[in-house]
């Protein structure tokens, strides 16, 4: 399933999606940015509450298919510009993280 | 690629929101050269997290990437506080990143393990009050 897709089916917000091709390969759920760079899989959506700059470096090294905002979470307008130069997809939902991951894993 | 090439970056260590630039750019010139996605990824987040390091902990650095056919080396130097207790500082978990740096998502004790882990060889040189010398080393398979 494509991002573009996974956002549709669960009626994701797109905040930005420069790469909606991406394939969904897996999940991820943390917001311990560094506990996350050591063990989540390329190719995954990773749930997260995190919204700063560095989600972004995150995704980038990597390679998600996306980051999907949980809970509500703000996402500053600084963000959203870098991911999409860095060619970063950011969905984002009201839902807490766990329904996310259910629901994503329903998918994939 | 007959001679070995060499990447500098200053990190700077003013503006925590810029952390990650270099590694990210490195991870750009490696993908140009046509290395495997595994070797650049284990050399880009290898690097993210020194550069995190030298950004909370010692006002920033430098880093220096070697790259060669067989093996990519990094260098990262800075002039911080240095580290008392390596073997400690190695822990899983063991952090001494301020209140500030953990509500952004760091902080959490796993940036030098995660450096090892992705790399096939790391050394720490450090001396308390003159700075920190890290080098590692990521074979290419």
């Amino acid at each position: 399933m494509t991002v573009n897709e996974l956002a549709s089916a669960l009626k994701l917000r797109v905040v930005t999606m420069p790469e909606p091709d991406t394939v969904v390969e897996g999940g991820y759920a943390g917001d311990l940015l560094s506990w996350v760079m050591g063990n989540a899989t390329q190719g995954c959506a990773w749930m997260t509450i995190m919204t700063n700059r560095n989600i972004v470096a995150v995704a980038q090294l990597i390679d998600m298919a996306c980051v999907i905002i949980t809970e509500g979470s703000d996402i500053p307008e600084d963000v959203v510009q870098l991911a999409e130069k860095q060619g970063i997809n950011i969905l984002a939902t009201d839902q807490p993280t766990y329904e996310t991951c259910v629901r994503v894993s329903s998918l994939i | 690629m007959p001679e070995p090439l060499k990447f500098t970056y200053d990190i700077n260590g003013e503006n925590f929101a810029s952390a990650g630039e270099a590694s990210m750019q490195i991870k750009k010139e490696l993908r140009s050269l046509g290395f495997a996605p595994e070797t650049i990824r284990r050399v880009s987040i290898a690097m993210y997290e020194g550069e995190i390091n030298m950004v909370i902990h010692a006002g920033g650095g430098v880093a220096e990437v070697l790259v060669c056919p067989e093996k990519i080396e990094i260098t990262l130097t800075d002039h911080g506080p240095g580290i008392p207790d390596i073997d400690l500082a190695m822990q899983e978990g063991y952090s001494t990143a301020p209140d500030a740096i953990r509500s952004i998502g760091f902080g959490a004790g796993m940036g030098l393990p995660n450096m090892k882990k992705y790399t096939d060889e790391m050394i720490i040189e450090s001396e308390v009050q003159k700075g920190t010398k890290v080098f590692m080393r990521v074979d290419v398979k």
